[in-house]
């Protein structure tokens, strides 16, 4: 069975003279357990559409489903606790006045754990940040460090589906290598599915194993990393990427 | 080869704080000519500090010392503010990391890109507007008749990071300081963009400092690269010899990226060594 569907997606902002189609007729399939990477120019509606998945973007017609599940406009309780995200700049994602511990305890409390103070340890285990890091502000953390504690925060109700938007692209190289090999490694030890958006088809290329590549809202072709590793991408659009990034 | 555009001398950023001063900048030298200077570096490793230095936008209790900083031959560091503002924008021009704070949020980016074009030209409305949405255009922005009218958070990144460029490429400076300029837009954009700084370099003789924090785009768009760690700079090498860089740290850096090419299950992670932040700065004169 597949976690994601989607077919027919449509989303848009504004109206009138300014409404901008930002993603228009989009249509994959993500299996279980399965690594699918979406890449595009910036615009191309690719992180609009893991916006609109999980619930950020209102305005969006078509079929989204998760597990079989399919979605309307008011999301149950339960879904939230399937699909977790993880969002691009790990600066602005955590909240400037709550520590660590503050941040994890309150999202396993909203998910309604009882054990929140093991349950804090072992998550912290899990992104290898250690117990020294639990009491500290965001601002007494690394770039690479707080995109830790925000991984962390996603995985604290245990989800099934991870949506990454551009994980890695506000860390430094040496840093980056260092959280997509956490990632590897969480998505082993849990069994996620990762829904990965990236500009950057080498990191892609390294994570997943199908991707979808976006142009102008549209998706233009979905093939897997070994095509895409051979260069035989059908598509110009795809080519020229290809091209640009090698 | 002819005298620098810009030659600089032992720089040092200090910025005093509750342990002690810290030292953002250690004993920085270089020349730029009508090249392409790369700096790399990861975040905190000072790149952006020289960038700033060389504009004198380090703020107070920000300390910005040099034996000496010359633009044609004229010590930056001993102008007055009124004269420095004459450097800013029209004969050294920056373009900062992130549009989103650069922009002014409350002005359409038609009125913003007017405004810094009239400020230092004679120009009336109706030519700078022109003029605007040709570089709008030359920046490949699609639709810009659409995007003079929005205002800079119904921007995408990258949208925002192009029209920056285009803000600070209307004056035509000579020197042309980009700070991460193309790290907020995706490879296609990446090319485009970096072409048209190139042909402004090669066709008006400009000199480009391009701060960046990634090798490979470094690599294959400068003619120089210096490469930076804990506020010094470790190694100087021409661009199209980075990949056989000596220094540990760089090669570090560079077997960190992911590659398409070379499949790997895990990638390797950079083992610092603290003997590379207490060696002595190279000098990247020429």
């Amino acid at each position: 069975m597949s976690m994601v569907r989607i077919d027919g997606l449509d989303v848009w902002f504004g109206r009138a003279r300014d409404r901008v189609n930002a993603v228009r007729g989009a249509a994959f399939d993500v299996a279980r357990g399965e690594s699918f990477g979406l890449v595009g120019e910036s615009g191309s509606g690719k992180s609009t559409i893991l916006r609109a998945l999980v619930g950020l973007v209102p305005t969006w017609s078509g079929h989204i489903s998760v597990a079989g599940q399919v979605l309307a406009a008011r999301r149950a309780k339960a879904f939230y606790k399937q699909v977790q995200m993880v969002f691009q700049d790990p600066y602005a994602s955590l909240h400037p006045r709550h520590s660590v511990d503050a941040v994890l305890g309150e999202t396993l409390s909203l998910h309604g754990f009882r054990d929140i103070d093991a349950r804090v340890v072992k998550l912290l285990d899990d992104v290898g940040l250690g117990q020294r890091f639990r009491f500290r502000y965001p601002h007494q953390l690394s770039g690479g460090q707080r995109q830790r504690v925000a991984i962390a925060r996603a995985l604290a109700p245990e989800p099934e589906l991870l949506l990454l938007d551009e994980p890695t692209s506000a860390l430094d190289v040496s840093v980056q290598a260092e959280i997509l090999n956490l990632l590897a490694d969480l998505r082993q030890e849990h069994r996620l599915t990762y829904l990965m958006v990236s500009h950057d088809l080498s990191v892609v290329g390294h994570m997943c194993d199908r991707l979808a590549v976006m142009k102008e809202g549209e998706v233009v072709e979905i093939m897997d990393v070994d095509a895409l590793r051979a260069g035989h991408a059908t598509h110009p659009y795809s080519q020229h990427l290809l091209q640009a990034s090698v | 080869m002819t005298a620098p555009l810009l030659d600089i001398e032992n720089l040092w950023v200090r910025f005093p704080s509750r342990q002690g001063v810290f030292d953002a900048v250690r004993g920085v030298s270089f020349t730029l000519g009508r090249e392409r200077l790369g700096i790399v570096g990861e975040s905190g490793s000072g790149k952006s500090m020289t960038g700033r230095a060389i504009l004198r936008l380090i703020r107070p209790p920000g300390q910005v010392e040099a034996d000496h900083i010359k633009l044609d031959g004229a010590d930056l560091l001993t102008m007055s503010e009124a004269q420095m503002r004459a450097v800013r924008g029209q004969r050294i021009s920056m373009v900062m990391q992130d549009p989103k704070f650069s922009l002014n949020p409350v002005m359409t980016i038609g009125a913003q890109i007017i405004e810094a074009y009239r400020l230092h030209s004679k120009a009336s409305k109706s030519e700078a507007h022109a003029k605007a949405l040709e570089m709008l255009e030359a920046v490949s922005i699609r639709n810009p008749e659409r995007v003079m009218r929005a205002y800079p958070h119904e921007m995408s990144g990258g949208m925002g990071q192009r029209i920056m460029i285009a803000m600070m490429l209307i004056p035509n400076p000579e020197i042309l300081i980009a700070d991460e300029p193309t790290s907020a837009l995706d490879v296609s954009v990446q090319r485009q963009v970096l072409d048209i700084m190139d042909t402004l370099v090669r066709d008006r003789g400009m000199g480009l400092i391009f701060i960046s924090h990634d090798l490979n785009l470094v690599a294959d768009f400068c003619d120089r690269v210096l490469i930076m760690y804990a506020g010094r700079v470790v190694e100087v090498c021409d661009a199209d010899k980075l990949h056989a860089a000596q220094h540990p740290y760089t090669q570090g850096l560079l077997n960190s990226l992911p590659r398409l090419d070379a499949p790997r299950a895990r990638l390797d992670v950079l083992q610092r060594d603290p003997a590379w932040s207490e060696a002595a700065s190279v000098s990247g004169r020429r």
